[in-house]
Formats: C-alpha cells, structure tokens, sequence
C-alpha cells in the first residue's frame, strides 16, 4: 500500500507545483510534498525490516533491503535539498536569476523528478526501469538549464544528448536481456519482471546475457559518470542551480548504479564467472584514477565537487565490482557516505558563490570571516568527503581498500594514489576559500544550513558508530548483492 | 508458404531500412532529414504489421500503430513546422565530408552483421536474420549524431536510432512487452517535447542552432 502514496505523492506534487508553482508560498510546499514522501519511505522501510522483501502489485513493485535502503536515502536527500532550496532560490530570484515562472517549472520537475527516482528504485520490471530512468533524465534536463545562460545550455543540451545516446545503448541491453529472458519464461509481460527472471538466471543463455551487461554498463554507467563516459556530468553540475546540483550528485548517480546492479546480479547467475565484476571494477578504478587527477586542473568549484563524485562513484563501482559481502556493505555505506557529504557541501557552496557572485574559486575567499558558518560547513564537508577519521567516509574506503589488497592488490596502488591526490588537490583550493583573506561583504541573508550540519552530523555518526539494526540492514542488502 | 512470402517482404522493408538510414547519412538539408526520417517511421510501422499479421502476435498491431502515429505523423509534422517557424532549412556541410562518412558507414554495417551474428542464430523468430540490420541502422544513426554539428538533424539521429532499437526488438523477440513499449514511446514524445522547448531557448541565446557556439565547457 505504502507504495503506491510513494509514487502518488511526488508525481501529485508534480501536477501541483505546474498548475499552481507560482504561489508565493510555492517552496514550502515543495517541501511538504518532500516531507510527506520521506514519512510514506520511512513507513515502507519500517515494514520491510519487519516483514523482509516483498513484491507488490501483482508483481509489478519488488522491494527488498537493497532497493528500500536507496528509497529512505533518496527520500530524506530530496527532502532537506527542498529545505535547503527554499531560502536558496528566493535569494536567485531577489538576484533576479530567475522569475517565478521559472520557479514554477522548477518546482515541478523536481518533484517529478523525485517520483521517476522512486519508480526506477521500486519498479520490479527492467523495462519500467529504462523507462523511468529515461524519465529522470527527461525532468533533469529543463533544470540544467535554468538559468538561460549561454553555458547552461550548452550543458544541458550535451546532457540531453550524451544521457539519451546511452540511455538508448541501455535500451539495446534490455531487449537482449527480454531475448534471453523469452526463451525460458516465454513471451509477455512476465518476462521482463526481474523476480522472475533471479528465479531462472542460471537458465539464461549466457553469450547473450554477457553483450547484455556490456550495453547495460555502459548505457546506465554514463549516467553514474563512469569515465571515459563522463563528459557530461561535470558541466551539468556546475552550471545547474545548486539544488540540483546537490541531487544529481548524491541520488541519480546511485540510482544508476543501482539499475547496474540489479542486471549484475542476473549476468552473474548466468554466467557463473567474473565478467562482470571485472568490467565494472575497470571502469570504476579508471573512473577514480582520471577524476583524481583531473581535480587538480579545476578552476570552478561545483565543478571540482562534480569531479569528485566522479572519482567516488568509481570507487563504489569498484566495490561493487569486487563482489562478496563485505565489499558490497563498504560499498553501500560509501554510497550512504557520499550522498550525504556530497549533498552538503553542495549547500555550502551554493551560499558560498551566491555570496562570492561567481563559481571562480580564486574569487571565493575568507568564508570563515564574513560568514564562519558556510565556512565551517565547507570545511568539514571537504574534510569529510576526502575521508579523514572519524566521518564515516574513512570508515567505507578503509573497508574497500582492505578489502582491495587482499583480494585485488594489483589495484591498491592505483587507490591510494588516487586519493591522495585527490585529498591534496581538493584541500589545497579549499583551504584558502575557507580561510583566506577577503574584501567582500557579508551574506545579507540567513544561510539555509541546518541541512548542512543535519547531514554532516549523520555521517559523523555512521564513522563513529553504525547502530546496530542498521547494520543488520546494510550485511542484508549485501548479501543480496555479493551471494 | 505463405510465411515464406511475407518474410520476403519484411525483408525488403528491412533492405529499404538501411537504405533509408544510408540515405540520411548523405542528406544535406534538414527538411530532406525529416522526410527520410518519416519513411523510415512509415516502413517501420508496415513491416510490424506484417509481422503482426503473420504470426498473430496482436500486440505489434499497437505498437505499428504507434509508430505510424508519432513517427510518420506527428514527429515530422511537428519538425517541419519548427523548421518552417526557424526558417533553418539550408544546406549544412557535416563535419566528416559525405563520402568519407559513406565509408565508415560501411565499415559500421559489417560490424553490425557480426555483432549480431552469435544472437540471430539463437533467435526463434522468423526475421531473425534482420537483427545484424537493425543494429547497424542503430550504428548508423550514431553516426549521424555525431557527425552533425546543428540541433534538429542531431534529434533526427537521436530518433532514428530508437527506430533500429524499435526494429531490433521486433525481429529479436516480436517486441517488448506492451508496457514497456508504451512507456518508451512516451518517453521518446515527452523528449521530443522538451526538445521543441530548448531549441526556442537555444536559439534566444545563441542566435542560431548551430552547436558549433556550443563549444565554451572544455577541459582546460
């Protein structure tokens, strides 16, 4: 039951938001849908720790740990970002950046938005998975280029394009996968449903499974940014408004590689090898090792952050890549870890720029003496993001880079390099922005940062301690995924 | 037998399909573009029902239907009409010059064929020898995309390939389950959509639908 107000509430919102966005009261609104859908996913999680994995609607929705995991996650992100963009985009629309009629529009899609991220989640069929996937990008892409400016359309419009090229490859992988899938279940609609098809995937034809995961990896791995397929994503970060930013980041990239990995689990039930572990621990390794290195040439913030999910998201692939338990918790507590932190210092900097008036990072100076609290949220969300004990980030790299050199020490060099230039690149440019000298004034408006520090807390949190039943959560959803 | 004959002219439209996609690769105007676009759509929708017909798969009658709709009718009329109200129907050089294009578009097409190969010869369906042409009309596509530097023939591209998926769904497995097929082709109308949208944007900013003034966001 729960499921249906799941999908209902964000798409309503949607509805809502064009028809009458242009209220003045339109963003708390907004974030009431995003409150409402976050209470609905706490209630499904609460039932799907009690009752274990379920299938809905005659089969149409399956929802297990895994999958309910990245709901709550996607749930609760969406709905401080609504928090963080109420204040946020009035102050773009004092700037005169945007007029209400563009605020409608973006209030709209991103509920829509939202709701396409909660059915690719849900869904139990890999078509409606496509399909919403494809959707998500669809209401992402007017919001890129919100701003009209000539740089965010060119972003957008490389999104629009180099997401649909893959998404289309994706497209091409799901009918080999339906192919495969025909043979043994028969024709019809049952046969796409992807309960069906973990019941019998040691009966499918393997030659076509392994080109299958191959488009597949590549189709929705452009989405998760895995180089060389990543051209897209730093500019849509950065020329995006900042909200968006914030949830492209630390949502749809997971959403993506949640799609790869629920075709993994089938590709390695009928192949029975590590094809397909292999392929995506290549892609993810040479994701974190190019993105490292192209940090250190970044002149734009967001810019450099969007690089930076990069390099993380090719090092939850890796995990993932890697396979067994405990690789596939490190990597799910990464993923947890990374959309927290990322999404937070998405917030800081947003306020930042708005203060600074340009991305430039040489322009941005002495956060912490005109306003220490965005200075302070940036520094410790770069200092969490680039893994220093006690937040949790420490805790899921150290697990991967364990697990890394027992099991795979060819690539544990690569790893560290990577991330320590990473850590340096990123340290050294945000160290002056936070504690430089300035001449600017003041931010005349009350930051939105209580999401900031709500996030940061967390993930302070999950370093420190991993309470318990969460952890019985993250070794379920593991398992699923490593066998 | 009477299968026999009916095979026979999937595989014509099959033949004309590549031909079509081909004959995009060469085309300089956009205008020509949507036309060629439109009869690939239309021997899309006639060899689906034929197929339909002949195996008494009913559900491919909806989605000939569909493409007969959205890809014969509405998509071209609607691209027409921007490129009427754009006034941006002039001869455009591609990238890469048209015969060298030809050749690579060759290569594309052998590859195709033994790409697909290992699967047609799994496959059950009666066309399944169409499978290594709808990959390569796919391939072709890509292509195209690339090789365009303007908005509207890049959309084209971007069309044309989800024809050969269309097409690649069909001779594989007689199509995706309905569902799912709908729900691409909304997906497919709602881009196009946000398409029309961005290109009145596009062109207010940049004044003109050439990407080439796209080209700001590079890697220092």
């Amino acid at each position: 039951m729960e499921i249906y107000w799941l999908l209902g509430i964000p798409l309503s919102g949607g509805i809502f938001m064009a028809l009458w966005g242009f209220r003045r009261n339109a963003p708390e609104i907004n974030a009431l849908f995003s409150l409402l859908t976050l209470a609905v996913a706490a209630l499904l999680t609460a039932r799907i720790v009690e009752e274990g994995p379920m299938t809905v609607g005659n089969g149409w929705f399956f929802i297990d740990s895994f999958n309910v995991f990245l709901v709550t996650l996607t749930a609760f992100v969406a709905f401080t970002t609504a928090l963080f963009s109420r204040p946020y985009m009035r102050i773009e629309e004092e700037h005169g950046r945007l007029s209400t009629a563009r605020l409608r529009l973006y209030h709209s899609s991103y509920q829509i938005f939202i709701g396409m991220m909660i059915l690719a989640l849900t869904t139990n069929n890999m078509g409606i998975l496509w399909v919403s996937m494809e959707g998500a990008t669809l209401a992402t892409v007017l919001l890129v280029s919100l701003y009209r400016t000539p740089a965010s359309l060119e972003a957008a419009w490389k999104y629009f394009i180099l997401c649909g090229v893959g998404i289309a490859l994706a497209l091409f992988g799901t009918i080999l996968l339906y192919f495969a899938a025909e043979k043994v279940l028969g024709s019809g609609g049952t046969a796409l449903l992807w309960t069906q098809l973990n019941g019998v995937k040691t009966q499918l034809e393997p030659t076509v499974l392994q080109l299958a995961f191959v488009f597949l990896l590549v189709g929705y791995g452009t989405k998760v940014g895995l180089v060389p397929l990543h051209s897209w994503l730093p500019d849509a970060h950065a020329e995006g408004p900042t909200p968006v930013s914030a949830v492209l980041s630390g949502l749809l990239l997971n959403v993506a590689l949640y799609a790869v990995m629920r075709s993994k689990v089938l590709v390695d039930g009928a192949l029975g090898n590590d094809m397909a572990g292999n392929l995506m621990m290549g892609f993810g390794l040479l994701s974190v090792v190019v993105a490292a290195f192209l940090i250190n040439r970044q002149t734009d913030v967001k810019r450099m952050f969007a690089y930076s999910s990069i390099e993380h998201m090719g090092l939850v692939t890796f995990a993932f890549g890697m396979g067994g338990t405990v690789a596939s918790f490190a990597g799910l507590l990464h993923m947890t870890m990374h959309s927290l932190t990322k999404s937070a210092i998405f917030f800081t900097v947003g306020h930042a720029t708005q203060k600074a008036g340009t991305q430039l990072m040489s322009d941005i100076r002495g956060l912490i003496k005109t306003n220490p609290t965005i200075g302070w949220g940036l520094m410790l969300g770069t200092i969490a993001i680039l893994g220093v004990p006690p937040f949790g980030v420490f805790a899921s790299e150290f697990l991967i880079i364990t697990t890394a050199m027992h099991e795979h020490p060819w690539a544990t060099p690569f790893l560290l390099i990577a991330l320590g230039v990473a850590f340096a690149s990123i340290f050294g440019k945000v160290q002056p922005m936070v504690f430089g000298e300035t001449g600017l004034p003041r931010l005349p408006h009350m930051p939105a940062l209580t999401p900031v520090f709500v996030h940061l807390g967390l993930v302070l949190m999950l370093g420190l301690f991993i309470p318990p039943y969460l952890a019985a959560w993250y070794r379920q959803a593991a398992q699923l995924l490593g066998g | 037998m009477a299968l026999n004959y009916h095979l026979q002219i999937v595989n014509l439209l099959a033949a004309l399909l590549l031909l079509i996609s081909f004959a995009m690769l060469s085309q300089r105007r956009v205008a020509g573009l949507v036309t060629l676009f439109a009869w690939q759509g239309a021997a899309l929708a006639l060899s689906t029902a034929i197929v339909a017909w002949s195996t008494g798969q009913h559900h491919l009658y909806y989605s000939a239907a569909l493409t007969l709709g959205l890809k014969v009718i509405a998509m071209p009329w609607y691209f027409y009409r921007l490129i009427r109200k754009l006034n941006v129907n002039r001869v455009v050089e591609p990238m890469i010059n048209i015969p060298t294009t030809m050749l690579i578009g060759i290569v594309l097409v052998i590859f195709a064929f033994n790409l697909a190969l290992p699967i047609s010869q799994m496959s059950g369906t009666v066309m399944r020898s169409t499978l290594g042409i709808a990959l390569a009309c796919v391939l072709l596509a890509l292509l195209m995309m690339i090789t365009r530097t303007k908005a509207i023939p890049q959309v084209i591209g971007f069309l044309a390939m989800e024809n050969g998926l269309f097409f690649a769904a069909t001779s594989a497995t007689y199509g995706m389950p309905l569902v799912v097929e709908l729900g691409v082709a909304l997906d497919v109308l709602v881009g196009v959509f946000v398409l029309g949208i961005f290109i009145f944007q596009i062109r207010e900013t940049f004044d003109s639908l050439d990407l080439k003034h796209m080209e700001k966001l590079k890697e220092k």
